[in-house]
């Protein structure tokens, strides 16, 4: 490989990494723009999720055919990774299958596991093109589907299709040039696909367009991999590396539990005269805010889940107020929190002035996440509708494959409305009087215990 | 069989601690069909030889339904009052008839400062047939076509499969499951304070969605755990106008039947 070649390889590594770096560095600030919140503790635990449910996709097998699909393509991407980092080497250092003279058969053998498993993904990729656009599962084709989202799903696998091209083309000419004798391809001994697919597609062509063929090869292979690197971090796509640290940050404690509201239970506490005067709020205290109107309130983690989905829809599918004709779908929810995350993030990063709080301005201030108002808030993407129809039957927090919680921040969001607008459905002020004044959630002048009596008899 | 309730007043009144206390919950004591729950499930407990006791007019909401509709006062205000009666009367063990009551009382109360030993009326079912306590017959069940819907508060929330679906066996039932179920299983509607309002537009209500399934496995009966879940497939049955051979128990009043008690 020529010199030229070499530093075009170079600059196009770097330059698509330093993009990369940035995009990752704006969705960690993305992520940050949640409340802190302490996740840490009980390592074992987390690591242990990670190798289950992360790693070894446990809860993907709840749908098995799914899962051996999607299966495929994670394994022979995981894999992957080895010969992508041979192209870097090869390509900085100008040399050609730089761990085939050092690793022999075992190079073979593992050249011949990708290829095994490369044959695996490009199968599950075509299906899962046919499963989406021609069979038209239902959960890919809901409302929030249409659009970007739709394109999205398409354009990572048409992205993975190329991929598997690339690595097939330059495999499959390799082993014809080899036969060739040419000493600048060393050999790879017999490699499970190509060593019979390369010369059933290349065994006619001349040696010079079999050069040409396999430097196209590894061009797009690399190239590919170039853009997933740029494209990722915009995409759906994110799953890939998000999945991870998702899972180990998930919330340990139980599903039953909502997150308890001290400076309420405080309040609350002093009102029935069961606190120290000490401990009381002070009076002068600025109304605070309840619950969740935007980002800024919802805790980081709650942000991580949205970046991590992936738009699979199994929380929607199996969502009884989805499967029931409501607006409700727990990916929406998702899908509007990243939306949301990214519109401020933009915003933010736009720097402009317009975007500051008239009543947090200051001069020689610029524009953060403190002083941070563009008149729209979460409310403006989810709607009261969605938000009422939650049964909190936990279902979405249980179909999830990576551990994202959509109930949570339905449930964050429902505070809001309650606590700090005191809006909500107008049929739950019955319930919530009769519980304040009753201590029941129905008003009834009946004894609490009057069905003793039809013990008695 | 005539049995005698007290409450945790009256028992202290005569210096006596009971076993576990009994909680009710707000369907359990006002919903007329839910009192029949509270009712065999008192008479299991006696037939058991438990010594247990209910609060009476002591019980408030434990206030489940207010804090999952995201009203965190009226749920404190109930929740606090609550914590200050149990720790009145020194409780340590709780059985409720209700998932919701359950949950919320061992998973929401430690973090208010109230830790107590939680469980589920199926789960003391199941110990007290295990430890020979509770001798069953499988009578009138025997053989019969029977599904069980997990509730979302017992099943999902807190994990509890399989103490329901022992019980259901110790009557000889044949149980058929529908297609979704244990951790698939789906809800009945009411949860989430949905009992409280009106649905959201769509195309159908979830307990008839529920019920169909329900009744597509061709069973004459079905078995809940819980309070709202009994409401809905109820009225999912009457919607379906099957109320003449369908019927929808909870799993105590199965037992009782059962034997007869």
């Amino acid at each position: 490989m020529g010199i030229a070649q070499q530093i075009v390889f170079i600059i196009l590594v770097a330059v698509s990494g330093y993009f990369a770096f940035k995009q990752f560095g704006k969705i960690y600030r993305n992520i940050r723009l949640g409340k802190d919140e302490d996740i840490s503790g009980n390592v074992g635990e987390r690591w242990k999720n990670v190798l289950l449910i992360a790693f070894g996709q446990k809860k993907m097998f709840k749908r098995p055919i799914a899962a051996i699909m999607h299966g495929f393509i994670y394994v022979a991407f995981l894999f992957t990774q080895i010969e992508v980092i041979e192209i870097m080497i090869d390509g900085i250092f100008g040399v050609h299958r730089f761990f085939a003279p050092y690793l022999g058969g075992f190079y073979t053998f593992l050249v011949s596991f990708i290829e095994i498993l490369s044959v695996g993904a490009f199968v599950a990729t075509i299906v899962f093109l046919w499963r989406r656009n021609i069979l038209k599962l239902p959960r890919f084709h809901k409302d929030e589907m249409t659009g970007w989202p739709k394109l999205d799903g398409n354009l990572i696998l048409v992205l993975e299709l190329l991929l598997l091209v690339g690595i097939f083309t330059m495999n499959g000419t390799d082993t014809v040039l080899q036969s060739m004798g040419d000493s600048h391809y060393p050999s790879t001994g017999n490699l499970a696909v190509s060593s019979w697919l390369g010369p059933a597609l290349f065994g006619n062509m001349a040696q010079g367009t079999l050069i040409v063929l396999e430097r196209f090869g590894w061009w797009l292979h690399l190239l590919v991999v170039l853009v997933f690197l740029y494209y990722i971090p915009r995409s759906k796509h994110l799953h890939i590396f998000l999945a991870f640290p998702n899972v180990y940050f998930q919330k340990l404690t139980s599903r039953g539990e909502m997150e308890n509201m001290p400076e309420i239970m405080n309040e609350v506490k002093s009102m029935m005269g069961l606190t120290e005067e000490a401990e009381m709020p002070p009076a002068d205290a600025e109304l605070p805010e309840f619950g969740s109107k935007d980002i800024f309130d919802l805790g980081w983690k709650n942000i991580l889940d949205a970046y991590t989905c992936t738009e699979c829809g199994r929380c929607t599918s199996v969502c009884p107020a989805n499967v029931t004709g409501k607006k409700l779908s727990p990916r929406k929810v998702m899908m509007d929190i990243r939306d949301r995350a990214e519109e401020v993030g933009l915003n933010l990063d736009s720097g402009e002035a317009k975007f500051i709080d008239e009543s947090k301005a200051k001069d020689g201030v610029g524009l953060s996440k403190e002083n941070y108002n563009d008149g729209k808030n979460l409310f403006d993407y989810i709607s009261r509708e969605e938000l009422h129809a939650c049964t909190t039957c936990n279902a979405c927090v249980e179909a999830c494959p990576v551990l994202i919680n959509p109930l949570d921040p339905i449930l964050k969001l429902r505070r809001y409305e309650i606590l700090t607008e005191s809006a909500g459905p107008t049929d739950w002020v019955p319930m919530f009087t009769s519980i304040e004044n009753s201590g029941s959630v129905w008003q009834i002048p009946d004894a609490r215990d009057k069905w003793r009596e039809q013990l008695e008899s | 069989m005539a049995v005698k309730v007290l409450t945790m007043a009256e028992m202290a009144a005569a210096s006596e601690e009971p076993e576990i206390l009994f909680w009710v919950g707000c369907a359990g004591s006002y919903d007329a069909r839910a009192q029949k729950v509270t009712v065999a499930f008192s008479k299991i407990l006696s037939k058991a030889g438990i010594k247990f006791a209910i609060l009476g007019n002591e019980e408030s909401c434990t206030g489940d339904p207010a804090r999952r509709a995201g009203n965190e006062f009226v749920f404190q205000m109930s929740a606090l009052q609550n914590i200050e009666t149990l720790k009145m009367y020194n409780v340590k063990k709780i059985v409720t008839t209700c998932p919701h009551c359950f949950n919320t009382l061992k998973n929401e109360y430690p973090a208010l400062g109230g830790t107590y030993e939680v469980i589920h009326h199926t789960q003391l079912i199941q110990k007290l047939i295990d430890d020979g306590k509770l001798s069953i017959e499988g009578g009138m069940f025997k053989g019969q076509k029977v599904t069980y819907h997990d509730s979302c508060y017992l099943g999902r929330v807190n994990d509890v499969y399989e103490a329901p679906r022992s019980v259901l066996s110790s009557i000889e039932v044949d149980l058929t499951e529908m297609n979704r179920a244990k951790e698939r299983g789906l809800c009945c509607g009411a949860g989430g304070a949905q009992m409280f309002k009106e649905n959201e537009p769509g195309d159908k209500r979830i307990n008839i969605e529920r019920i169909e399934e329900a009744l597509a496995t061709g069973s004459k009966t079905i078995a809940v755990n819980c309070p709202f879940c009994l409401t809905m497939m109820s009225d999912g049955v009457k919607a379906k106008e099957k109320q003449e051979e369908v019927m929808v128990y909870d799993i105590s009043e199965l037992i009782v039947q059962s034997n007869g008690w």
